[in-house]
């Protein structure tokens, strides 16, 4: 008789103990793009990454341009486009650093990620 | 006077060479290995005893601790728990190389571009390993964008592969480049105080004021460096 209240107390105590961590685990969870947003927000630490960020995409973009120059023997026309290709690289770098979707290359807004942050729209991004 | 580029010569302390290969023990070898003796040092003496109401240095330790632990919590959730030891030896290697690189007469090794292209590209290489491990094949769907029209495919795809392999170059170019500026700078400024005479008091003031700012830079690019890294297994995890 005096175990029976325990064990349900303990079973109890379980229970709210996986519903607790569950909700942790949501609250924080990866995919979410809020505490990606929140990181972001620390200024300073946000201004330092735009300048490299577009311009590592563009060294990227010109060094294959003239790498597939050099071996093709196409002189200018791979700089050129791998240029192009670059700079574009570097600018949707910028746009999703600014637009909350960090620097993923690639980015999908999930189903379940509209439902719940859909009244902030776009700006939460992943 | 010295050149103020003087700082970051390298020149071989114990000269070694293994087969036609340079491979000296440097002066920017001799602090990295400080590093991670005063890094393993801090750590292990600040868990030594772990008292329940944690002394100075033990709370040092926790705060840096949980600094990290927050930061891949809150960046990649709570799969990220087994990747907080390389977050965390790489955040305090370059946070401990920046700030020696700080005290007077020391060489600052995050200031060359080879040792932190050699972090960004582990880094790099490793969460595209992750990826692959974690997905296969569909790794591959990282570099096409949702709801991507078909004929946009051919100009996408290059945009997408150039933006993710400019990821280790800007990742090592702002530590590189941060620490590069900042102490040359410092040089310059501090090299006007002998020369201007008694006006050498407005360097002078500059330099006090610019130290701050380095060290605050030193902070802030281990940050940076380490919520990169965070975000990189986050996108390499949690693929669409």
């Amino acid at each position: 008789m005096t175990e029976d209240p325990k064990r349900a107390s303990l079973e109890n105590l379980e229970a709210r103990l996986s519903a607790a961590r569950k909700q942790h685990d949501e609250a924080v969870g990866g995919r979410s793009g809020k505490g990606r947003k929140k990181n972001d927000q620390n200024g300073l630490g946000f201004a330092m990454r735009i300048g490299t960020d577009l311009v590592a995409a563009l060294v990227v973009g010109v060094g294959i341009g003239v790498l597939l120059d050099y071996w093709l023997d196409t002189k200018p026309w791979f700089l050129i486009v791998f240029f192009l290709l670059g700079a574009a690289a570097g600018f949707l770098n910028i746009f999703r650093l600014v637009s909350g979707y960090g620097l993923a290359a690639g980015y999908k807004k999930t189903d379940d990620d509209d439902g719940i942050e859909d009244p902030k729209g776009s700006k939460d991004g992943k | 006077m010295a050149s103020p580029l003087q700082q970051f010569e390298i020149h071989p302390i114990i000269p070694l060479n293994a087969g036609g290969v340079d491979i000296s023990f440097t002066n920017s070898s001799l602090y990295m290995v400080a590093t991670v003796v005063l890094c393993a040092g801090f750590v292990l003496l600040g868990t030594r005893r772990s008292a329940v109401v944690p002394g100075r240095l033990q709370a040092a330790v926790e705060i840096s601790y949980e600094f990290i632990a927050n930061l891949l919590r809150d960046t990649v959730g709570s799969q990220g728990r087994s990747y907080f030891p390389f977050v965390f030896t790489l955040f305090m290697f370059v946070l401990i190389g920046n700030l020696l690189g700080m005290t007077p007469y020391s060489f600052t090794f995050t200031s060359h571009i080879i040792v932190t292209f050699a972090m960004a590209a582990v880094v790099f290489i490793g969460v595209t390993i992750l990826g692959f491990a974690k997905h296969g094949m569909h790794f591959f769907s990282f570099f096409v964008p949702p709801g991507t029209p078909l004929p946009l495919y051919p100009l996408l795809i290059p945009i997408e592969v150039i933006s993710y392999l400019s990821r280790p170059i800007s990742l090592s170019v702002r530590l590189f480049a941060n620490m590069l500026a900042g102490h040359t700078l410092l040089k310059v400024i501090a090299g006007f105080i002998g020369l201007l005479g008694a006006a050498g008091v407005v360097p002078l003031v500059f330099v006090v004021a610019l130290t701050g700012l380095e060290i605050l830079i030193a902070f802030l690019q281990a940050y940076v460096f380490a919520i990169l890294t965070c975000l990189y297994i986050n996108d390499a995890l949690h693929l669409h």
